[in-house]
């Protein structure tokens, strides 16, 4: 930091009086002769160099060709990027030869000789000027607007052309949402009794089948059967961890929610909804890799890191009498991203 | 008369005899451009573009926008026997059947991340030189119209192939749309035409992507490029440049020539790219299905700083009040931060116009170093930038470097505001920095390493002055001065109206120039070494132990002065 950089620290210039206030601006510079300019050899040179390249372009358009014929993509995914990287090549060369030549040419043999064109102000002329507000005027004299006594002729054009576009919007809105039954996000398919399936196979989880440290993707049973089975797995897929019944931390009212230590959570992130998949076993840490959202498995899922804020509802479980695992119910608030109506 | 010259003498006349284009041939053909490797950015996009129409017509013949289910049993055999919608099947049809189809996939994709890329420097370009001052205001809002549509052309484009990583993208969006106050749950069901994913979206997005946002690039592409041409375009301050002439080469052959060469040198990197690089490979991804998750999924770098911004923003933001749901932790980042950031870029021109109240047309480019706090803020939003693509990465920069996730996470969410203010001040004290060097060469010359010794034994390095073209480019600008505005009270102590408001932009036009460097003038120079003219090496006695910067002289300001009666109502 030194004195010239202080705001404050202003001295007065002394001015000598006689030299004036700017430099004056030293004009276009002296045009400088290229080689090809001054020496025919050279110029003839870049000629041949000009059309060598364009003759690249062909040679690179024929090898395209010659491998869209002689090269097709076969089963595997090598084989399709030798394809690629061939045809890709060809083009390359059939576009860069072209390219290259046209600049070439233009740098080397065209006038390089630097023209100046004036400008003028943006704005039209006065005249002009008063012109556009003549005529105008003479327009709006001759529609009859303006005049006072038409107010209303424009109140009702206006107001007409102000609703026809309902006509579109109404029926555009109307139909855009589908049903528009925003009551679906607080339910899923998840019922008393239905069975938990391993995603994506489908086949039942039996209770003996989930070992401590274990992590299993559940589907609800026979979701293949739903009408939209898509729009339903999104919201319905859970995860299922078997801890240590000692690690597990449970509040009373969700004591009979797990089983045996066995719990389920959903696996929408109450972020913005990507699935929650990694499971770190010795921390009992659930993180979502899209938003590294952390939550807590033994202690009811709590959020610990991330920009999410909720912790992820939880499944009640419990076992039929063939030792299956099923929910107890469906999920006991609405799954995934928060939104505005969320808890009315 | 050779044939061809008959030819084309006879097109030229039957056409103009129709329409009359021999006036617009004469004023156009030999129109004057200037010349510099920078205003190429804007070209890049321009080709980039048209690339992309050229690829994007060539996959809209095979691709199947549908959400319809089908099972795969195409030539790849790894997924034979896969459930996959049309749009995910067609999409690997153009990969492995389609012969040339993935070099147009490869090129489509590669294209539209060049495109944004060129949008994003030609618009810094513009920025950084202060192309967007009078009277070029209205072409930025366009140019940055141009750069949100084109975000969005790059989502809706990305989404189409319907695999994993870009259904889970579209998964976030529906969590952008769901935070939105009040509307939140409709917007989400207006996109997905009922609950997420639906079997609307694929079509919905496939519309919007082939027919709307090209349809808007190209109307608003054709006005900005008409803009160009009534504006003429601006140069670079130079021997011979002023604001009231442009010095150049004409259009025809020259930029015939170089620009439609460029044209074809742009598609062949981005033809060698598609060659080369495998971009987008969805047959590793898989279709898309509401469980499975990558870890380490990006979006495309355009995209990056929103997924950043989600990434950052802590969860304790989220809040309920009166029993609905705030969930700032998504809109903050999801619609706060971008539209700022992008609302601050469209109306920059008029925030500084209205700072420096200066009226006048500006033709010659500012040097960025003779604009300081123009140039700091710029590198502000840059770094914003910046931080927030890192953020979005902060997965792949853990994994790499091998830091925890949530150490990365927390610097980064003090750096979003340290950065930006580091940034500018670094930038401007840079600015300055360089202006002084500039004040330096000018007064005392390049060094030349030629030691000289006096008769009384003292040592001087030679210095040689600057031509006249060399010295004319570090002292051509004008330096911008702080406001002055009318005294708080008039002559009988009454307090005017409006003086708070004055006031105000005195202080933001003093943040902007106060602190700034005068370019040397004639009298200065000649003060320096009087007997400059008659040394043709310019020796000076003394001159190396001067420190430069010392004598730099703050001048008191004479400056327009908004008085109230200028003032508009």
């Amino acid at each position: 930091m030194n004195a010239a950089d202080s705001s404050k620290d202003l001295t007065v210039r002394a001015d000598g009086g006689q030299q004036p206030a700017r430099f004056e601006n030293p004009g276009v510079p002296e045009h400088r002769e290229r080689l090809a300019d001054a020496d025919p050899a050279a110029a003839k040179r870049a000629e041949r160099q000009v059309a060598a390249l364009f003759a690249l372009s062909t040679v690179g358009t024929i090898g395209f060709l010659l491998a869209y014929f002689l090269a097709p993509p076969g089963q595997s995914v090598a084989s399709i990027r030798t394809s690629n990287l061939l045809l890709g090549l060809g083009l390359t060369f059939g576009l860069l030869g072209i390219g290259l030549g046209a600049v070439h040419w233009a740098k080397t043999l065209m006038s390089d000789h630097e023209r100046i064109e004036e400008r003028h102000p943006q704005r039209s002329s006065a005249a002009d000027r008063a012109g556009a507000i003549a005529v105008l005027k003479e327009g709006a004299a001759d529609s009859g607007v303006g005049v006072g006594r038409r107010g209303l002729l424009k109140g009702a054009l206006i107001g007409a052309v102000a609703l026809l576009p309902l006509s579109i919007a109404v029926p555009l809105i109307g139909n855009i949402g589908g049903d528009w039954n925003t009551n679906k996000f607080r339910h899923t398919v998840w019922r008393a009794g239905r069975r938990l399936a391993r995603d994506p196979s489908g086949t039942a989880i039996k209770a003996s089948d989930v070992t401590i440290g274990s992590v299993f993707h559940v589907i609800p049973d026979g979701l293949e059967s739903e009408a939209h089975p898509l729009d339903e797995k999104a919201k319905a897929v859970v995860l299922l961890i078997r801890l240590d019944p000692r690690d597990l931390n449970e509040t009373p009212e969700k004591k009979s929610w797990s089983y045996d230590g066995i719990v389920a959570y959903s696996k929408i992130c109450t972020h913005v909804g990507c699935p929650v998949a990694l499971y770190e076993q010795q921390t009992h840490h659930l993180l979502c890799p899209c938003h590294q959202s952390t939550f807590d498995v033994a202690n009811g899922a709590k959020v610990i890191f991330g920009p999410a804020r909720r912790p992820l509802p939880q499944l009640p479980i419990t076992v039929d009498s063939e030792g299956y695992l099923v929910a107890q119910s469906d999920f006991h608030e609405p799954i995934g991203p928060s939104y505005w109506e969320r808890l009315k | 008369m050779s044939l061809t010259q008959r030819l084309s003498g006879g097109t030229a006349d039957y056409l103009d005899q129709r329409t009359g284009i021999g006036a617009a041939v004469k004023n156009f053909a030999r129109k004057i451009f200037p010349d510099h490797w920078s205003f190429l950015l804007g070209e890049v996009a321009l080709y980039s573009f048209v690339v992309l129409l050229i690829s994007g017509v060539f996959l809209t013949m095979f691709f199947v926008p549908s959400m319809n289910e089908t099972v795969y049993q195409g030539s790849f055999a790894t997924m034979h026997g896969v459930t996959m919608s049309e749009a995910f099947k067609s999409t690997l049809d153009l990969s492995f059947e389609v012969r040339g189809g993935l070099l147009m996939r490869q090129i489509h994709h590669w294209a539209a991340v060049l495109f944004m890329a060129a949008i994003v420097t030609h618009m810094f370009r513009v920025f950084f030189t202060g192309a967007f001052r009078k009277p070029r205001e209205i072409n930025w809002v366009v140019g940055s119209v141009l750069l949100t549509l084109g975000l969005l052309a790059g989502f809706s484009g990305y989404s189409l192939p319907d695999d994993v990583l870009s259904g889970n993208g579209l998964r976030i969006a529906d969590g952008v749309a769901r935070s939105i106050p009040i509307i939140g749950s409709y917007a989400s069901y207006l996109l997905f035409g009922g609950q997420f994913p639906g079997h609307a979206l694929i079509p919905r997005l496939f519309t919007v992507h082939v027919l709307l946002i090209p349809g808007l690039i190209l109307a608003l592409v054709g006005l900005h490029l008409l803009l160009v041409v009534l504006h003429k375009h601006t140069q670079y301050p130079g021997p011979g440049r002023t604001d009231r002439n442009v010095v150049g080469f004409p259009l025809f052959p020259v930029y015939v020539a170089k620009a439609g060469g460029f044209f074809f040198i742009v598609f062949a990197v981005i033809a060698l790219l598609a060659a080369t690089f495998t971009i987008n490979p969805i047959w590793s991804f898989g279709p898309y299905d509401p469980s499975p998750v990558a870890a380490g999924a990006q979006p495309d770098w355009y995209m990056l700083f929103l997924e950043g911004g989600l990434r950052l923003t802590p969860g304790w933001t989220e809040f309920v009040l009166g029993g609905f749901t705030w969930s700032f932790n998504i809109l903050i980042p999801g619609v706060i931060v971008p539209g700022v950031l992008f609302t601050t870029l469209a109306i920059y021109p008029f925030i500084e116009s209205w700072v420096t109240g200066d009226k006048r047309e500006h033709h010659v480019l500012d040097r960025p170093r003779n604009a300081p706090v123009r140039t700091g803020i710029g590198v502000a939003l840059l770094v914003s930038f910046l931080v927030l693509a890192l953020a979005g990465s902060n997965d792949i920069i853990a994994t790499n470097f091998h830091l925890s996730i949530n150490d990365i996470t927390m610097f980064f969410r003090l750096f979003i505001f340290l950065g930006p203010i580091l940034g500018f001040w670094i930038t401007k004290r840079l600015c300055l920095g360089l202006q002084r060097r500039d004040r330096e060469l000018v007064l005392h010359g390049h060094e030349t390493g030629r030691i000289l010794r006096f008769a009384d034994g003292e040592y001087v390095e030679v210095h040689k002055v600057l031509s006249e073209d060399e010295r004319w480019l570090r002292v051509q600008h004008e330096s911008r001065r702080p406001l002055q505005i009318a005294p708080e009270t008039d002559s009988r102590g009454v307090v005017r109206r409006g003086y708070r408001k004055d006031r105000f932009r005195q202080r933001v036009s003093q943040f902007f120039y106060q602190d700034r460097i005068e370019p040397i003038t004639p009298a200065e120079l000649a003060a320096a070494h009087p007997d400059a003219s008659q040394d043709v090496h310019g020796a000076m006695r003394g001159a190396g132990n001067t420190q430069v910067g010392a004598d730099v002289p703050m001048i008191e300001p004479e400056v327009p002065m908004i008085e109230p009666a200028e003032r508009r109502p």
